[in-house]
């Protein structure tokens, strides 16, 4: 009656992997770091996530924050907002979760490749930009200038701190830094990551921003980038929804007639200026 | 396609020799001045003239809620698709319910087949029946829903003394060839059914008042029409008109545990866009917080959003939504049909 084959195996069944390491971020977010128990590697791109499982407490997406150009293992940095972040930052080492995907579309690479790269990162924005941004120092010579205009509500909530110095003392990268709000010791730029803008010089025919950031930061992002006269099509940006089953069919990641999980998560403005609800 | 007579008479026994059978045979059945599709202990419980059952046949292919994994925590996690599927034979389903279950077949197949529906959907036969007497809130003959060539093993037609039956399927003609008693249609009795057929739809109350291929550009205008507001300022968000649909599909997934903390499962169930958290995000942010986007968001997924994504419109006008809904505002039709006076207005 249905020509369709019934599939060998369950889009919802995850594959065990070992928590390998932990490490603190900041006050609420922590990196781990994970391995798959059959040995296998999780065969991502940047950009792209994944649906972790604790069994019992439930299943949650969350972006991939470690450069496919690691091997074998690879990292999730997570902010302890909800049941299962909660359960997962209770986690010791050895422990075992479940992982489905890598799901979604990921940064366009080689569409990247040989042009100038814009991060524009908002908080906890870095931890998907993070692994790009490694992706891109391990293959240096592939691409052009790579820029990086990060933000963070105050210094203590600055992502990644050992890897921002690094980042800032390397030759062949710009990092700039801003706080929304400063305290004593900060002597860096305060203000939202848009005042940033002013402070780069940019080729827009040859760059792309790439941004990710809470919901609210994208406005005011593309309009930066509108201003630096960059296209549509090479401004991208990473939308957060609800991918609750990471496959195209629990609707709850829906914008419009969109399924972020599938068509996304990264879009580049072209795509979403008439997608109303997008941003 | 070939057809073939079923007297009256016989019917019964056709039902009988199918519940005697290895498979569960679920029919509308009367439920408190209503009817509701349920299992069938005898052909006598079955009723084959309803006007609209209060829940689709959906359930029997994507369950108000399933078990998709069951796991055991120990030192080594266990954890075990589970795909439960039964020998159904759906008897007795309109055109309109058909055309949905065709939707749900190219929703969980695709590029991300969902091993549990289409386990399911591979056990279920479907012997259909053209709807005759339609509910004073379905609109399926403007949407062209109210009868189907397709989706069905068999199609039976009430011509009075006896249902003409259309084979669909192999599946079909071998269930007639081996429990029932038929004999050839008479050209005569094909005339009659295209002519039940027709009076059939000449009794709907509702229609769109528009081609149902129409509708996706009529959405593409009217995203900022007031009808949206007005309407869901009514809205109560209890998610009745998304629960009694045939063709959502959205689900939640969650994960229940026993008290001894081990065993435990991961189940889905039906979740749906129109209650107030279900495009909530970790940390508050929720993209469809307002009734009105919820609202429009149901309209659009109905008029467009599935017919752009998968070639078939996401409503058939059954009238479940319009019957469920204390708010009076569910209809599809009489939100598009505002829309296309508005736009009429407008040009």
């Amino acid at each position: 009656m249905i020509s369709q084959a019934i599939p060998e195996a369950s889009i919802y069944q995850p594959r065990p992997a070992k928590l390998i390491r932990t490490e603190a971020i900041a006050e609420r977010e922590k990196l781990f770091e994970f391995e798959f128990r059959d040995g296998g590697e999780l065969g991502h791109k940047p950009g792209q996530f994944v649906e972790i499982s604790l069994f019992g407490i439930g299943e949650m997406p969350n972006s991939i924050s470690s450069s496919p150009t690691k091997n074998c293992s690879f990292e999730l940095a997570v902010r302890n907002v909800g049941n299962v972040t909660s359960a997962l930052h209770g986690l010791t080492e050895g422990s075992t979760v479940g992982i489905r995907g890598p799901f979604g579309n990921g940064f366009p690479i080689d569409k990247l490749k040989g042009n100038d790269i814009l991060i524009v990162a908002g908080g906890i924005g870095l931890f998907p930009l993070r692994s790009l941004i490694n992706y891109v120092l391990d293959k240096r010579s592939d691409f052009g200038r790579l820029m990086i205009l990060s933000g963070s509500r105050t210094p203590q909530e600055r992502m990644f701190v050992s890897e921002l110095e690094k980042w800032q003392e390397r030759r062949d990268m710009e990092l700039l830094e801003t706080v929304d709000r400063g305290d004593e010791k900060w002597t860096g730029n305060v203000g939202v990551v848009t005042t940033l803008f002013p402070k780069v010089d940019i080729d827009p025919q040859n760059t792309f921003a790439i941004t990710v950031g809470p919901p609210v930061m994208y406005k005011f992002v593309v309009a930066e980038c509108k201003k630096k006269a960059i296209a549509d099509e090479q401004i991208l940006l990473s939308l957060e929804r609800r991918m609750k089953c990471g496959v195209g069919k629990c609707g709850h990641c829906q914008i419009n007639g969109v399924y972020v999980c599938q068509e996304g998560p990264v879009f580049s403005y072209a795509e979403i200026r008439k997608l109303e609800e997008a941003i | 396609m070939e057809n073939r007579i079923i007297e009256k008479q016989n019917m019964d026994v056709f039902v009988n020799n199918l519940i005697n059978s290895d498979a569960e045979v679920v029919g509308a059945k009367r439920k408190d001045g209503k009817y509701a599709f349920g299992k069938l202990a005898d052909a006598t419980e079955l009723c084959l003239d309803y006007d609209l059952a209060l829940y689709p046949p959906k359930s029997y292919l994507l369950p108000p809620k399933e078990t998709l994994i069951k796991f055991e925590l120990g030192e080594e996690l266990e954890a075990e698709p589970v795909v439960e599927a039964e020998r159904v034979i759906l008897f007795g389903v309109h055109p309109y319910d058909i055309k949905a279950i065709e939707l749900l077949d190219v929703a969980f197949s695709g590029t991300n087949p969902d091993i549990n529906y289409l386990s399911r959907r591979a056990k279920v036969t479907i012997i259909g029946i053209d709807c005759l007497n339609p509910n004073p809130n379905a609109f399926c003959a403007s949407l062209g829903t109210a009868t189907t060539d397709t989706g069905f093993d068999l199609m039976l037609t009430d011509i009075g003394a006896s249902y003409v039956v259309a084979i669909g399927s192999s599946e079909g003609e071998e269930l007639l060839g081996k429990y029932a008693v038929t004999r050839e249609a008479t050209q005569s009795e094909l005339v009659q059914r295209d002519e039940q057929r027709q009076k059939a739809l000449a009794k709907y109350k509702v229609a769109l008042s528009m081609s149902a291929e129409d509708l996706p550009e009529l959405l593409d205008k009217s995203w900022d029409s007031p009808v949206f507001k007005e309407k869901s300022e009514k809205c109560l968000s209890c998610g009745s008109c998304v629960m009694v649909c045939p063709t959502c599909f959205c689900f939640d997934v969650q994960d229940d545990i026993a008290l001894n903390l081990k065993q435990g499962e991961r189940y889905r169930q039906w979740d749906g866009c129109m209650l107030v958290d279900f495009a909530l995000v970790a940390g508050g942010e929720n993209f469809r917080r307002d009734s009105e986007t919820r609202f429009r968001h149901r309209m659009y997924r109905k008029g467009k959003y599935l017919w752009e994504r998968y070639g078939k419109l996401g409503c058939v006008g059954c009238g479940r939504c319009a019957s469920a809904c204390l708010a009076e505002i569910a209809s599809p039709a009489e939100t598009f049909n505002t829309l296309k006076e508005e736009r009429r207005q407008h040009d």
